[in-house]
């Protein structure tokens, strides 16, 4: 199953649903990573509302790919971690240190366009 | 005679009093001489039981009358069981009983205590029947003490049911008042923390705040922990737990209210807090947390 991906002006925005496999998060990796320069976006978000569960494997990829964008010159923001979700998270340890996390697109939007705005200044 | 003496005692200790159908004939027979022997003497033998049970200063918290009303109504049932071998009718007695003394103070030691008296007072009774026929008194206390220790232990353990059911009570009650997830300004809420934080509820407290986040969109939570009284390293961790989730729904945490004895045991124990932003007390939490949202507090005077 592929992860679609939207841009919205100078931003990326990518779904990612319950059911994806393994290998479709490595192959969403790949995708955006190459398309966050193409598109020449400013920023990505990683919207994760479907997911109701969240495991070591689908956190450290989710880092390293916010690690990667960083590393292509743009922002990534993971916005509608689940209450449960993140309490689960927590207790296994895995906190996305380092990585922005906002409550809902809206809040990612606003996010973005703050950070952008004090790199330009 | 003598082996008659051993097919008695035999079946009393393998069917200590049980239900009627299975008594044996020869404990009924005893045991309904027992009762009639307790009936006719009811009024001394109560009077007897309630003096020994002011004697040994036990249910101080009730008047003179109230333990003479108990002392005939636990009698009462007491003799009603030693007939129909049924408990049913005693636990409920008991839990009714503790219902409604455990209000008045009344301790596990002296519920115990008062029954026990009762089969002491009315074990000398048979003794002082029976002086005469020591193989009948064995009989009859052959039949009389399993019934009157499984009587003993019926009260007991209901009261401490009854005991252990308040106590819950009150903790479930505790629990409900004492995590009010609190909004202050537009996304921006308070969560004072009172009393002891153990793991089921910090778990509960987290989840809580987790949801007030998502509900009122917050951006900031000051967690106030002025009313911790004490803090170890796993109630910090369930703390840092806390702030690492709320983290994960985009807002941030500002911890407010750590008291010095709290903040040398933490720096004693290692506990890495450098995750957490604090702040002395609330105030100043409550005015760092406005600032992240976006509002600048300023007197009346100095805006005009």
């Amino acid at each position: 199953m592929e992860v679609p991906i939207l841009k919205q002006g100078s931003f990326l925005i990518a779904t990612v649903q319950a059911a994806l496999t393994d290998a479709d998060l490595l192959h969403f990796r790949t995708a955006i990573i190459h398309q966050v320069v193409r598109s020449r976006s400013r920023g990505v978000i990683l919207d994760v509302t479907d997911l109701d569960v969240m495991d070591s494997f689908a956190s450290r990829t989710i880092r390293e790919i916010a690690q990667m964008i960083r590393l292509r010159g743009a922002e990534t923001v993971i916005v509608g971690i689940q209450p449960e979700v993140a309490f689960a998270m927590v207790q296994l340890g895995l906190t996305m240190e380092g990585v922005a996390t906002a409550l809902d697109l809206e809040e990612g939007l606003a996010y973005l366009n703050l950070k952008i705005k004090t790199v330009a200044s | 005679m003598a082996q008659k003496i051993n097919v008695v005692l035999g079946t009393t200790s393998q069917n200590p009093v049980g239900d009627p159908t299975t008594r044996t004939e020869a404990t009924s027979v005893l045991l309904r001489e027992l009762v009639a022997h307790l009936r006719q003497n009811r009024t001394q033998l109560r009077e007897e039981w309630v003096s020994r049970i002011t004697e040994a200063e036990l249910l101080t918290a009730m008047t003179k009358e109230e333990i003479f009303a108990e002392a005939t109504s636990v009698y009462d049932s007491y003799v009603e069981v030693l007939q129909t071998g049924t408990f049913e009718a005693l636990q409920t007695y008991a839990r009714n009983l503790s219902e409604r003394i455990i209000p008045r103070g009344v301790e596990t030691h002296e519920v115990v205590g008062i029954v026990l008296l009762l089969r002491d007072v009315l074990a000398r009774s048979l003794f002082a029947k029976y002086q005469n026929d020591f193989e009948k008194l064995n009989r009859i206390l052959d039949a009389y003490e399993p019934a009157a220790n499984r009587i003993a232990n019926t009260v007991a353990v209901g009261f401490v049911q009854e005991r252990e059911r308040v106590i819950r009570q009150q903790q479930e009650a505790i629990r409900e008042l004492s995590t009010p997830v609190l909004q202050v300004r537009e996304r921006l809420l308070i969560l004072p923390i009172i009393g002891v934080i153990d793991p089921q509820r910090a778990r509960q407290l987290t989840e809580q705040l987790l949801r007030g986040i998502r509900t009122t969109r917050a951006k900031v939570v000051v967690i106030d922990i002025t009313g911790v009284a004490a803090m170890d390293a796993t109630v910090a961790n369930h703390l840092v737990q806390t702030v690492e989730a709320s983290r994960l729904l985009g807002a941030t945490v500002i911890v407010t209210g750590l008291s010095p004895e709290i903040a040398q045991t933490l720096v004693n124990i290692g506990v890495d807090l450098g995750k957490m932003n604090t702040v002395g007390d609330l105030q100043g939490g409550i005015e760092q947390a406005e600032r992240v949202v976006g509002y600048k507090v300023v007197p009346l005077n100095e805006t005009s």
